[in-house]
């Protein structure tokens, strides 16, 4: 009793200096002790028990957490910084937040907390019951299981203990400003815990025997001890540790008690790498006369002691009762403060995901809840849970009774927390993982968890037909708890874990790829897992909502209270320096930062609830979503896709551009050859029109002569434009393709011939002289006569153009070589450019050369004569170099 | 109708040469021709007209290219430049002043308005 007078004194003083401002347990080495709250009565009385039949294998438990501890760093302090950032308050919080706050999860993962964690008390009570029970010199069980409860110790010592944690517990509301006093009491706690035990095995070692050497000297010699000291003999296979280390790990951080301690009362991440070495070292020293105790145990009592009280019991028979009172207190200690976090932390997710949520919807926002408030309410909701819980753990205890070893029941509760690791670890570093997979893994988990071990040990304890376990469910083999699928020859926490863990991590992994995550989870995923970037900001919401000033306040008042509504109130207005007064709509950061107030007092999806009802929340623009994909680089999925419309656009805007550019250059061409063909006319036009009003105005005066020349004039040009215009309609029909053929077999001697006769004149006048070969051979090819010499024409007009007045030569060639007949009209003029030679056959283009202003021709013959060529299947093609003439040939198949 | 004024046209098109010369002859003007730009800058090395009519569109040398070429030669100071061209874009006529040249006449034309334009010149520079 004097015992729990002090510690109530030490948590009444700490709360008070607290208050004062002055902060005792913020303190690195306050933090790791109250992480030794891991150590409960398992510890401090199961390890012995464990010990003298598994050997070493105690030791497993504690190895995880220290052999893991960069690990365990890692995990715990992203764990803390998503945790402080999001204002959650456990572990159930934790996932639903993650999982786009959805209070489903809350839910399931509050249920399967309470279930695995309910055996885990119920062996805390049993340690104290049996520690009570030791020290009156009774039978470690006595209070025996068939009486009435009044009559159990059992049943007197859970209540105690529900007193002591509802009054540690909730002492305070808001889980966020945390219990400063109920973790100094903790790490008192641990303390005590830790003398108390070196006490014991100082006691054991030096008083009974001389020293380690002695006592193990002797238990070599002991046949019953002896096989404790072998890895091998001790049953324990190596995939046992494995599973027995990778447990404790996951215990370490998702039992609700461990959760609570290291993450929700965590004053700074600062304190945890000091943490990483003095709890291993805690955990060594608690460790180390865990054997000596056991193998002095086994020794002096032969069997007919309850290896779980040997702490307890070697100290009375050697007549050392003050020492045996003090080690009850230490175990007592280590039970107290293990139901005390652990009832606090489930209750905390029983009031907030559970009853709360069913008083909200039951009650909606009706006048009846405005005026009775609910922060005294919840307070009254936090003890209603915790005395819940005991009594669950006694029921429990009651109906397992000491069928079980305190380690194996313990190692049940193990195995339940671990089903959370999947939701959590790969919610923290997996974006993709969605509300989906976490739900169904988890309780795939579970339920293989449940029907594993729970109904295993119920069945055992009689509550249940035990015909299950046997012959397996509905009597198929396959489907026995102890070695489904026919996987047989682990011990029955290996086997569990194995199975659980494996099917719910797939579960989770193939469901979460499976399944598309809801805008809300998008956003928490990308918080929980770049929690780094959003260290110190503000936590935004992708949904921007409104809220009346008014309902907002009520909201606040009822969970809160007056004055603290003020004081966050006040808060905001601060940091955003802001007036609130006389603002009617509540902006959407402020709706955020009351949230995150909300969900310290009630959990995140019941703030959320409560939230909605006052809210409503206004379609997300565009750009905002085009702002939060850009801030959260979203999904690897959605990159990818972005990846790929990317490189699409990519080509498109390449094939565009040069589409762009064949349009533009057409464009180009298309001006140029209006320009051309205008000027084209307008000079045959200025001609005639001048001409003729000349031979109208003069008539009388100009000689027969003149006028015939004139009138000659006249003929010429208005043929020009003629051809001029028949051009233009034969670039047309070429481009649709209709000009008419008529084929025939032609000679091409005689098609070479016919123009260079014709264009004698032309040739004289600017005293060029043109040469041809007539070749004796015949060269007969099927083609449309006037096309052919049209083709000749333009490629003799073309040589004419360029050739220098009376130095020009025009060679003309015409030979057989194999199947081809080659045609060449070679001249000696100004020649093409090489970057112009592709362009000269293309429609439009003209060779402005150097210095020549005046572009021959309409920029249409090549055009033509290629066109025709190709029409009788040959080519056509340029030879030339700049101030050295042109020579086109042109080849027909023969 | 005897008139000592001096003209040089200058066209690649021996029809519009044609007509110019018999028009300009019959007002009684000295006319001299030349095919492109490079011809008419020889014949003005000792023919100082007092009017050039100019086409632009020329082999070797386009009536722009003469045109910012006269306009350095002192001598031809006085002289009035008259483009007589197809090309009859808002473009090609400002370019066609900024070389220098005193008038800007589009092809085809009409004789009448075309030989006033020149008496014109003659009579007031």
């Amino acid at each position: 009793m004097l015992y729990i007078a002090l510690l109530f004194y030490i948590a009444w003083w700490v709360d008070k200096r607290a208050d004062r401002g002055a902060s005792v347990v913020s303190n690195p080495y306050i933090y790791a002790l109250s992480l030794a709250v891991y150590c409960t009565a398992w510890t401090f009385f199961g390890s012995v028990g464990r010990a003298t039949s598994g050997g070493l294998s105690f030791l497993a438990v504690y190895l995880g957490p220290s052999l893991l501890a960069p690990l365990w760093y890692m995990l715990l302090r992203k764990m803390i910084l998503i945790s402080k950032n999001q204002r959650i308050t456990s572990i159930a919080d934790f996932i639903s937040s993650r999982y786009g706050k959805s209070s489903n999860l809350a839910i399931l993962v509050t249920v399967i907390a309470v279930t695995g964690i309910v055996p885990y008390i119920s062996i805390q009570l049993r340690a104290v019951t049996q520690g009570i029970n030791v020290l009156a010199n009774l039978s470690p069980n006595a209070g025996n299981l068939e009486g009435y409860f009044w009559k159990d110790a059992a049943f007197y010592v859970a209540l105690a203990m529900a007193i002591f944690a509802a009054v540690f517990g909730t002492r305070k509301l808001d889980p966020n400003e945390r219990h400063e006093g109920l973790v100094a009491a903790i790490a008192f706690e641990s303390l005590v815990k830790l003398l108390a035990f070196l006490a014991v095995g100082i006691f054991v070692t030096y008083s009974i025997y001389d020293g380690f050497g002695d006592l193990f000297a002797q238990a070599a010699l002991n046949e019953a001890t002896v096989k404790l000291f072998s890895f091998q003999s001790s049953g324990v296979t190596p995939f046992a540790w494995f599973v027995l280390i990778m447990l404790s790990l996951f215990a370490i951080i998702l039992l609700p008690r461990q959760f609570h301690i290291s993450v929700v009362e965590n004053t700074t991440p600062r304190h945890i790498p000091k943490a990483m070495w003095v709890f291993p070292l805690y955990l060594l020293l608690i460790n180390i006369f865990v054997l000596p105790v056991a193998l002095a145990g086994k020794m002096l009592f032969d069997g007919s002691v309850l290896p779980d009280t040997y702490v307890l019991s070697l100290p009375l028979k050697m007549g050392a009762p003050w020492l045996a009172l003090a080690t009850f207190i230490g175990g007592f200690s280590a039970a107290t403060g293990m139901v005390v976090v652990e009832a606090t932390a489930l209750s905390i997710m029983f009031s907030n995901h559970i009853l709360v949520p069913l008083l909200i919807r039951s009650r909606g926002t009706s006048n009846e809840t405005k005026k009775t408030g609910f922060s005294d309410r919840l307070l009254d909701i936090r003890r209603f849970s915790i005395l819940l819980m005991l009594l669950l753990a006694y029921l429990y205890q009651r109906a397992i009774g000491a069928s079980h070893d305190l380690v194996s029941v313990g190692l049940i509760s193990f195995t339940a927390a671990a089903q959370l690791a999947p939701a959590v670890i790969g919610g923290m570093y997996w974006k993709r993982a969605t509300h989906q997979g976490a739900m169904t893994g988890l309780i795939t988990g579970f339920l293989v968890w449940a029907f594993c071990l729970p109904l295993p040990s119920l069945a055992q304890a009689g509550l249940i037909p035990n015909d299950f376990v046997q012959n397996g469910l509905f009597g198929i083999g396959f489907l026995k708890p102890y070695a489904l699928f026919g996987l047989e020859g682990m011990d029955a926490i290996s086997h569990a874990a194995f199975w659980s863990l494996l099917i719910n991590g797939w579960t989770y992994a193939i469901v979460s790829i499976n399944t598309q995550p809801n805008m809300l989870t998008l956003t928490q995923a990308n918080i929980f897992v770049n929690i780094q970037n959003y260290i110190g900001g503000q936590d935004w919401d992708i949904l921007k909502r409104e809220a009346k000033m008014f309902d907002l306040r009520n909201v606040l008042n009822r969970f809160l209270g007056e004055n603290r509504t003020q004081i966050i109130l006040q808060e905001y207005e601060t940091t955003n320096n802001i007036s609130l007064k006389n603002e009617k709509n509540a902006p959407s950061d402020l709706i955020n930062f009351a949230e995150t107030h909300l969900a310290g007092a009630i959990g995140a999806a019941s703030a959320r609830l409560m939230l909605d009802n006052v809210t409503k929340e206004e379609a997300i623009t565009l750009d905002e979503v085009m702002r939060i994909l850009e801030q959260t680089k979203e999904a690897v999925a959605h990159s990818h896709i972005m990846e790929t419309k990317n490189a699409e656009l990519n080509t498109l805007t390449t094939q565009l551009t040069d589409a762009n550019e064949q349009l533009k250059t057409l464009d180009r061409l298309k001006a140029d050859f209006i320009t051309t063909i205008t000027h084209e006319i307008r000079t045959p036009v200025t001609s005639i029109r001048s001409l003729s009003k000349i031979i109208l105005d003069y008539r009388n005066e100009l000689d027969e002569k003149q006028i015939s020349e004139y009138l000659q004039v006249l003929v010429n040009e208005s043929n020009r434009i003629s051809r001029l215009i028949n051009q233009v309609l034969d670039i047309e029909k070429l481009q649709s393709e209709t000009m008419p053929y008529s084929f025939e077999k032609i000679d091409l001697r005689e098609i070479v011939q016919t123009p260079i006769a014709g264009m004698q004149q032309l040739f004289a006048e600017k005293n060029i002289r043109c040469e041809f070969k007539w070749p004796s051979e015949e060269m007969l090819i099927d083609g449309d006569r006037d096309k052919l010499i049209q083709v000749m024409v333009n490629l003799l007009s073309n040589a004419l153009k360029f050739c220098p007045l009376n130095e020009g030569i025009i060679a003309v060639s015409l030979q057989k070589e194999q199947n081809f007949i080659i045609l060449k009209v070679k001249d000696n003029g100004i020649g093409i450019p090489k970057s112009r030679q592709k362009d000269i056959f293309e429609k439009f283009t003209q060779i402005n050369s150097v210095g020549q202003g005046k572009p021959y021709g309409t920029g249409l013959g090549l055009f033509i004569t290629k066109k025709i060529v190709e029409q009788h299947k040959g080519s056509i093609r340029v030879e030339s170099e700049l101030g050295k003439g042109a020579s086109f040939e042109v080849t027909f198949s023969a | 109708m005897e008139n000592h004024s001096k003209i040089l046209i200058v066209d690649d098109e021996p029809n519009i040469i044609l007509v110019l010369e018999f028009l300009l002859e019959k007002q009684g003007y000295q006319v001299k021709k030349a095919f492109d730009g490079l011809h008419a800058l020889e014949i003005l090395v000792d023919f100082t007209p007092d009017v050039i009519v100019l086409d632009v569109m020329m082999p070797n040398m386009d009536g722009f290219e003469t045109a910012s070429a006269i306009r350095k030669i002192p001598e031809l100071e006085a002289t009035t430049i008259v483009f007589l061209t197809a090309k009859g874009t808002e473009t090609d006529r400002r370019q066609g002043y900024n070389t220098g040249a005193e008038y800007y006449m589009i092809k085809p034309f009409d004789n009448d308005v075309f030989l006033s334009t020149i008496s014109e010149i003659l009579a007031y520079g």
